[in-house]
Formats: C-alpha cells, structure tokens, sequence
C-alpha cells in the first residue's frame, strides 16, 4: 500500500505553483501527479517521496492535506497488461473510484495508483494473481 | 424588472397596458432601478417604506414629485437619532430612523428604532404637502441584509454552520444577476470534513444549500473554499460583500 496526498483547492491560477513551491523546499519529490476539477475547486492528488512532511509543508501554507492509503501496481509496460491487471478488481466486484497512471526512467514497467473503498482485499487479489505491488519503499527510491 | 424583461421576452408591448403606476417596497432599490422600471413597464415608479412592527406598508409614501417619501404623520412621529448617543439629529443629517405610532391600538410602539439609516426634511414639498419627507433608507445600523424581500442576519448564516460542523469562516456574496438577486455563501473548507472525491464535497454543498434554505427562506449557493480564500481584515473575516450598492449613500 502506498500513501497519497490529496489536496483542497480553490479553483484560480497559482495553486499547484504554491504546492509545487513548499514542496521544493523541503526538498520532496513528485513522483506522480492526477488533478480533479470542478468549475469551483480542483482536488490535487500526489504521490512524493515523503509523505508526512509534503503534508507539514502544504498544511503550513493554509491549504487541507489528507493522506490516504492508494493502491499501487507495477505493469509490464505493453498492450493487453492494464486490462489482464484491472480484470481481477472487476470481477471480484470492487470499483475503483479514481486512478492515474506514471511511467519512470525504468522502461520495462507501467505505475498505476487507484483508489478503491477497501485497498488492502484489492491488494489481497491482486497480489494472488501475481500483479506486483509498489510499495511505499520503492515509491521513495524511485 | 422581472416582469418588465418577461413581457419583452413575450412580446407584450407595454405601452398597450392600461398600467399607470407602481408601488415598490419591501427591499432596497436605486434610483437607476427606478428609471428602468419606469421605462420598461411604462408606469410612475413610486416608494414606500413600512415594516412589520409599526404596521407593514403605508408607513412614509412618495407623492408625484419622487422627492422623498412623506410620513404619515396623523399616525407615525419619525426621529432622527445618533445611533450611538440616541440624541436627535438636525434635518438633513443621516441618523437611525425611529418610529412611534399614535392611533395604533394594539401593540403600539414609542420610538421604535428601525436600526435603518436615514435622513429627514421638514422643507415644505412642491406638491403642497408638509408632512415631513424622508429619504429612502441609506443602510443599517446592524449587519442586517435584504435579499429578494428576505431579512437575513449574519447570525443566522453562523448558526447553520455550528450545527453543520462547518467552519466559522465563511464570506456572504449578494449581487444582482439581471433583476434577480443572488446570494452565495462562501465556506473554507475544515481538514476533518475533506474528502477528496469531488462528489462528496458537491454532496455537502448541497445539503448546506438545503438546510440554509430552510433556516433563511432563501436558497443560497454554497462554494466550500480553501483556507487561505476569504479576505480577513485586522484577523477577523470579512462577512459580507454587497456588490449590488443598492444604498445610495449621498
């Protein structure tokens, strides 16, 4: 299971500018970036090397932090692989709320992370089938 | 206004209606307001002011000069007081209006302070009569706003809130679209209540909708804001922004 970070925005320029900016700082990194808007306000979802200081840096600039627990799963970077992976979570009933996908200097694999209302069963059978997990682990050494 | 625009959108000519005058009250309105109801319902536009504890409408009404509304005098005394020291103030100074009624038999009032603002003449009018004229109410003492006929305190706005486990701070919005106002609350959004699926947040903005609507009267729109959004001044929150300007304040 790995932590994301999601957080609370009016909808006007500057904002990721702002997050990105105490983010820097404190010397973190993004490692994945998914950005959900309505016409009032926009809900910016990350995935950085360190967690709970992103969530001080971003608090401490008045903005609201969550962190959640996310799945994440490492594919073979080649067609046919996102449906072999996300087959399972359907048939065994599970919806996935929202994901967002990243790649990374390593060229044999595709990153997912999704959000579903119970991560560690969607895990369970992912992990079953043979899907590899990231871990919060490797998303820090990335 | 409303219905002046609907009839244009209906192709009613209003020229062709036997309509020759308007009275309107209840709610703030301009001098602009007046010239483009005059012109799009072809009516005199005429003001009145009144309010529910004296005896409703009919309290001060204008005559054909448009020059500030006479009091009844054979049943009303209007004073012009410093709000603060509560003497009187001279004709033409703006000051709270206070009322006390003399033929009234049940619940009579002895200066009733209306908490509305306003200034007085006793100069004899051009149509004759020398009841004494006031001028349309100029603002509020209190923090109290008018919103399509709805009196509406901050108070309210926060009692909702308390109850809602929402923020304290929270910024009302009232601007007029067209003919109609609008009111819109603006909320900052607390950690404990962020969910970061959108549809949950557009959820609780409508229920917040929802449950004003049945505390005001009126139905705003809710925005949940980020922290940092709401103006402060000296550390507290600015609580009303009025872009209608509906007081004109001379």
């Amino acid at each position: 299971m790995i932590k994301q970070i999601s957080i609370f925005v009016t909808n006007k320029p500057g904002q990721i500018v702002k997050i990105s900016d105490a983010l820097s700082k404190e010397n973190i990194n993004i490692r994945a970036m998914c950005v959900a808007d309505t016409q009032d306000f926009g809900i910016i979802r990350l995935i950085v090397s360190d967690p709970q200081k992103a969530k001080e840096a971003i608090s401490s600039n008045k903005c609201i932090v969550r962190i959640t627990n996310v799945v994440g799963i490492k594919i073979p970077d080649k067609p046919g692989s996102t449906k072999q992976s996300l087959e399972l979570l359907s048939i065994n009933g599970i919806n996935i709320d929202y994901m967002y996908a990243f790649v990374t200097r390593s060229k044999d694999y595709a990153y997912f992370v999704m959000r579903v209302e119970d991560p560690e069963s969607a895990e369970k059978i992912l992990e079953e089938s043979g899907v590899e997990l990231i871990t919060q682990e490797e998303i820090e050494n990335l | 206004m409303y219905l002046g625009e609907s009839a244009e959108k209906a192709g009613i000519d209003t020229k062709k209606l036997p309509l020759r005058i308007g009275i309107f009250g209840a709610e703030p309105w301009t001098e602009e307001m007046r010239q483009s109801i005059e012109k799009s319902l072809n009516i005199k536009a005429y003001d009145i002011y009144g309010l529910t504890e004296i005896c409703g409408p009919g309290v001060a009404f204008e005559c054909a000069e448009q020059k500030g509304m006479h009091v009844n005098e054979d049943h009303f005394i209007i004073e012009i007081i410093d709000p603060e020291t509560g003497e009187h103030v001279p004709d033409g100074t703006k000051g709270e209006i206070v009322f006390s009624s003399i033929t009234k038999k049940a619940f009579p009032l002895l200066r009733f302070r209306t908490k509305d603002i306003g200034v007085i003449t006793h100069e004899k009018c051009a149509c004759g009569r020398t009841f004494v004229r006031m001028s349309k109410p100029l603002g509020r003492v209190d923090d109290m706003l008018i919103v399509r006929g709805v009196n509406l305190f901050p108070s309210q706005i926060e009692t909702v809130l308390l109850k809602e486990n929402q923020s304290p701070n929270y910024q009302i919005i009232v601007d007029r679209s067209g003919s109609l106002d609008s009111i819109e609350v603006d909320i900052e959004m607390k950690e404990e209540n962020f969910s970061d699926k959108p549809s949950d947040i557009i959820k609780t903005e409508k229920t917040l909708e929802n449950k004003f609507k049945s505390a005001l009267g009126i139905k705003p729109k809710v925005k949940l804001v980020s922290p940092d959004t709401i103006p402060r001044s000296e550390g507290k929150a600015v609580r009303i922004i009025d872009k209608r300007h509906v007081y004109e304040n001379k």
